[in-house]
């Protein structure tokens, strides 16, 4: 599945973000990690922000801060913000002009189906938590190959 | 294995709004009820075939959780070889909570439970399968670290 840009670094910022809650994240910081242009990310921000998703806070020391809840936004809350054309239109199979064209549609609609339900499933706590015991493996490995 | 107190890790009631033991007789009622309530079928012959699955088969694990003597909740794990051509790995068959009892981490007590099964039984490897529509469940399964695994459910109906 690809992402448009506008997405990928939405998810990216909002998960930075609420790794770090309660924390006020300047804006530079976000687009420096992630290689974005402040202004392409000021976009992505406000659009977060009506969603209640994130706030922004003007003036010295401010930035943004996560405000959702991490244990219940998932991934395809967030890419439909920024998509909502990348599933098969549900009347499509029955307005195709032919048997192989509404069966390949078909096809198409099994896969969307798995893809928005895994999407539904993954909140942004469970990427954070498995980024850390990810990491936390990682380190286990590396420790246990110096010990050996 | 006897039907006696929990002999797992997962025992040490170490919350103590709630305890997890294996399914007794009495407990059934109750997994009958709140089963109904979330499949929305009563399917009481079930339930009664896993209690008696458990006392024959020592693969089987069939637990409950219980708060102040009422059935919170109740998970079943079994270990199966060769299930569609997988080596020796356990299965989560069935992880269901109360209404009534959610976000206060009897799922996950249930879960950690199942595995002090498996690990008990020297397996790592675990399973299960759900609908694609029960998104929240889904997701519990996620946070406990699980994703998707090397199969694919296919069905149809014949002609």
């Amino acid at each position: 599945m690809k992402l448009q840009q506008a997405t990928r670094y939405s998810i990216l910022a909002t998960l930075h973000m609420a790794s770090r809650p309660n924390e006020q994240i300047p804006a530079s910081e976000l687009a420096e990690i992630y290689g974005v242009s402040q202004h392409h990310l000021a976009k992505v921000l406000r659009t977060l922000s009506r969603a209640r998703i994130v706030e922004s806070t003007r003036g010295a020391g401010g930035g943004c801060s996560f405000i959702g809840d991490a244990r219940k936004i998932t991934l395809y809350d967030i890419i439909r913000l920024f998509e909502d054309d990348w599933l098969t239109p549900p009347n499509s199979v029955e307005e195709a002009p032919t048997d192989v064209s509404a069966e390949l549609l078909r096809v198409l609609g099994e896969v969307d189906r798995i893809t928005a339900a895994t999407l539904q499933s993954v909140t942004l706590q469970t990427i954070i938590n498995n980024a850390e015991r990810a990491a936390r493996r990682r380190r286990q490995n590396q420790t246990s190959l110096g010990e050996s | 294995m006897t039907n006696t107190k929990l002999d797992i890790a997962a025992a040490d009631h170490d919350n103590p709004d709630f305890v997890i033991d294996l399914a007794a007789w009495d407990d059934l009622e109750s997994i009958v009820q709140i089963d109904s309530y979330a499949s929305g079928k009563h399917k009481p012959e079930f339930w009664r075939d896993c209690y008696d699955r458990q006392a024959n088969d020592p693969n089987f694990r069939f637990l409950v959780a219980k708060s102040g003597g009422e059935v919170a909740g109740f998970a079943i794990g079994t270990i199966k070889t060769w299930e569609f051509g997988a080596p020796t790995c356990g299965w989560v068959e069935t992880l269901l909570v109360a209404p009534g009892f959610r976000e206060r981490g009897i799922g996950t007590r249930l879960f950690d439970a199942v595995l002090a099964h498996f690990q008990a039984h020297g397996i790592r490897t675990v399973r299960t399968i759900l609908n694609i529509d029960e998104h929240a469940l889904m997701s519990f399964f996620r946070t406990q670290g699980m994703s998707a695994g090397p199969f694919i459910e296919l069905e149809m109906q014949s002609e």
